[in-house]
């Protein structure tokens, strides 16, 4: 048996042990999603209660899985029952849990989310039969949340590297012909088939190539990307040395966005694991196929995200996309053939290579096969990161599995400042690449940022042209200046002082920059406001002839005002204004001075969520009154 | 004056002195010593032999740069999509206007400085603002105040 062969056995046999083991395991979430809910201080509690009562159990740390809105998520496995998991757990439910568990064997069922057993277990819901979770299929996330991320071990018991096993044992034309065959196209956007890319690159004259891992995930209000890196980093790193044979790259980059430290420390740790279990430098596994990794941070620049625009961020220059072709698979990093693919597309192959390209293709439909994550965040009842199929309906992913909207829906905008907004008469809407870019819009990376009537679309698509002219490298005329002009009428829209013909110079720019841009970024950036505009004209028209924002966001075109039937008196909004806007004695009812308050929405937050107050505050416009 | 010489050295020996290093030598700089001064752009400019605005011409097109000295503590507000629709404008506002200063500069106390971020990865649970290295999610105006308590 060679040494990879005994890690396998080994690796199984200690996660077997592992679960059925004697004293009870605690998982806790602490992906940067679980921290911001403040998991930490969890953990310190779970790890001093332990201590304190001298209870002997296993601690482990595991990666986001997808519910993030029930986090801090904390799983407990003891007793021989199945692992059941707790959300929204803060420190002081942590210790509850712990006790009422380890110590009772019984449980709070209203912290209960499920649990991980095959068979029912008491009356608890399973949690693969969630409403959130049942309708998604999850391959890529397969291990997300379930596995320690910082142990290769666990990735190896659930058949992890067996994909770059497989195919070292194939050809480098095979492994090609699998991927191609099973029809995964790039998750990073543009989809482009993976399998024509790689053979290109292969064919591609050079005796040095190089396979970059694209980590740079700068669509705001996307995670996917990071949520996988850290929660399964080796199973993004067995694809890019799939990758990398099958081009016949030595040498490959991760760039990867410094904003995810996180995700980099556990690159770091999974890049060593890999070198002390053969998987990297020499000879890998016995074969003749040797690589290298390294990580390369990005320095916050959205630009970068585009190939060419990475590659000279990698060359140390600043990060501005140039024209192809040629394109990188031919001239690349430092002018070599070089194959970029995202995060998720390589997270996939691995899977295609253990499986089959044929078992691959039973999920999504015809040209659109497989599975794809996406970030479903905004307005949604349950945000968080899921997988389905490709060809399932926006509505199903919005409703069913994200829960619906608190306030009436009204839009969804997918593909990030790239993308567009579409309207609730779309919803049948499947996510294929081609759907949505017939509906105006694009599949992008995978954020799904749900609005609902509390969302303004014209100061939406205000947000994006300015993210987008900030981001906008400057080389190319069209989308520096154009974006610059495109940012001002929409500024002067939102401000109450547009004209209807901006409407018409609007669409004009847009037309200019969409075709003359020199990349992708410039190309799409007219995309949110085209969309907004063939969608929700009449809210541009409200804007401007009415001086009327709908969903009262506008802030020159709304004032905060004090519901006298409501207000208890209670001055909780007195004591935070910063301006002094708001007076009145005690128990009488208080008065706003509308000159003096800057709508920093103070008073409204207590008037709300206090419990003394009478949520008296509200929000009106200044002309419809 | 000296001390600087001292640390800059000590990153340079980390790194051949290939042009490809620049961006990992500024970011090592930044993090050793808070921000991209003149006299170190001066010494990285002799070490890699590039010219100075060469240097400076790459730095400034990254967000990630900074040439202003930094606060005890850093405040970075996610102003991304998702928080955006959350209100993550209107918290970097309130932020703005408590500490007496505006997106990327330090307050005169050297307590804290501010800046604003394109997303933090934790969209689910927006607005989010980062402290050093802690993410607070859910953040609202009301919170501010006693999130930046502990900060010393
Ligand atoms: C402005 C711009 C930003 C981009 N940002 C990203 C990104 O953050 N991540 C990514 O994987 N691809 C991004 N892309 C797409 C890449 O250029 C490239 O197509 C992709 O990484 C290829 O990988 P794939 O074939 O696996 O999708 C961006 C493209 C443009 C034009
Ligand atoms: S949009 Fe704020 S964390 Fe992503």
């Amino acid at each position: 048996m060679n040494n990879f062969d005994k890690l396998i056995t080994k690796s199984k046999k200690d996660w077997d042990n592992l679960n059925n083991s004697e004293i009870p395991i605690i998982y806790l979430g602490t992906a940067s999603c679980g921290r911001a809910a403040g998991a930490e201080k969890v953990k310190e509690t779970v790890l001093s209660y332990l201590k304190k009562h001298k209870i002997q159990a296993h601690f482990i740390e595991v990666g986001c899985i997808g519910t993030c809105y029930l986090e801090p998520l904390m799983d407990i496995s003891a007793f021989g029952n199945p692992r059941i998991s707790f959300g929204n757990v803060d420190p002081k439910w942590a210790e509850r849990i712990l006790e009422k568990y380890l110590l009772e064997k019984d449980f709070f069922k209203q912290k209960v989310v499920g649990h991980f057993g095959e068979k029912p277990f008491n009356d608890l819901p399973s949690f693969f039969d969630l409403p959130m979770i049942k309708p998604q299929v999850r391959i890529v996330l397969k291990n997300c949340g379930l596995i320690d991320p910082e142990n290769i071990n666990h990735y190896i018991a659930q058949d992890g590297y067996m994909g770059l096993k497989r195919a070292l044992e194939l050809s480098q034309n095979a492994v090609i012909e699998e991927i191609t065959n099973s029809g995964l196209r790039g998750r990073g956007g543009a989809g482009f088939p993976t399998g024509k890319k790689w053979k290109i690159c292969r064919e591609a004259k050079g005796n040095i190539k190089y396979m970059i891992c694209n980590a740079d995930e700068g669509d705001p209000g996307a995670f996917m990307n990071r949520s996988l890196l850290e929660g399964d980093p080796h199973a993004v790193l067995e694809g890019l040395l799939i990758a990398a044979y099958a081009i016949g790259a030595s040498e490959g980059y991760i760039y990867i966005r410094a904003e995810y430290p996180l995700a980099i420390h556990r690159l770091n740790i999974a890049i060593e694991q890999m070198k002390n279990a053969g998987l990297l430098g020499k000879n890998i596994l016995g074969s003749n196929f040797s690589f290298n990794i390294k990580i390369k941070e990005g320095a916050g620049a959205f630009v970068c995200g585009e190939e060419t625009a990475l590659i000279a961020s990698i060359e140390g220059k600043r990060g501005m996309p140039r024209t192809r072709p040629p394109f990188p698979v031919i001239s690349g990093l430092h002018g070599k053939p070089t194959t970029i693919n995202n995060v998720e597309t390589l997270g996939t192959v691995p899977h295609i290579i253990r499986n089959g390209s044929t078992w691959y293709k039973q999920y999504g439909v015809e040209g659109n096969y497989g599975t794809k994550t996406f970030s479903l965040v905004g307005k949604v009842k349950r945000t968080g990161l899921i997988e389905v199929p490709l060809g399932t309906s926006l509505k199903k992913i919005i409703y069913d599995i994200g829960g619906g909207t608190l306030k009436p829906f009204k839009a969804v905008q997918t593909g990030g400042p790239s993308g567009g907004c579409i309207p609730k008469e779309l919803l049948d809407t499947t996510v294929t690449y081609e759907s949505l870019t017939a509906a105006g819009s694009i599949m992008g990376s995978g954020g799904l940022i749900v609005m609902d009537t509390d969302t303004c679309v014209v100061d939406v698509a205000r947000y994006f042209l300015d993210f987008i002219q900030k981001e906008s490298c400057g080389k190319c005329t069209p989308c520096r200046v154009g974006t610059r002009h495109m940012v001002e009428i929409l500024e002067k829209i939102c401000d109450g002082q547009g004209d209807v013909e901006d409407l018409n110079r609007l669409e004009s720019l847009a037309k200019i920059v969409k075709s003359a841009s020199l990349c992708g970024l410039g190309q799409t950036a007219p995309n949110p406001v085209l969309t907004t505009l063939r969608y929700f004209r009449n809210e541009y028209i409200e804007h401007i002839v009415n001086k009327y924002c709908p969903a009262l966001v506008c802030r020159s075109l709304i004032e905060f005002y004090v519901v006298p039937d409501n207000c208890t008196g209670c001055q909780r909004c007195v004591s935070v204004c910063p301006t002094g806007a708001i007076t009145g004695p005690r128990s009488e009812v208080h008065n706003l001075d509308t000159t003096k308050c800057i709508k920093c929405r103070a008073c409204l937050e207590i008037c709300r969520f206090d419990a003394i107050a009478g949520n008296a505050i509200i929000i009106r416009s200044k002309e419809a009154k | 004056m000296e001390d600087l010489n001292i640390k800059i050295k000590e990153i340079f020996r980390n790194f051949s002195n290939d042009p490809g290093n620049l961006i990992p030598i500024l970011q090592k700089v930044q993090k050793e010593l808070g921000y991209i001064s003149l006299p170190a752009i001066e010494e990285i400019s002799c070490f890699l032999k590039l010219t100075e605005s060469e240097i400076y011409g790459v730095a400034s097109f990254y967000s990630q740069f900074r040439f202003n000295p930094r606060g005890r503590h850093s405040i970075t507000v996610c102003l991304g999509t998702a928080c955006h629709v959350r209100g993550g404008s209107i918290l970097m506002e309130a932020f703005e206007r408590d500490l007496e200063i505006k997106t990327g500069e330090c307050t005169l106390d050297k307590r804290f400085d501010l800046d604003g971020v394109a997303c933090l990865g934790c969209c689910a649970l927006a607005p989010v603002v980062k402290i050093d290295n802690d993410i607070y999610g859910n953040m609202s105006v009301i919170k501010l105040k006693e999130t930046l308590e502990p900060y010393e």
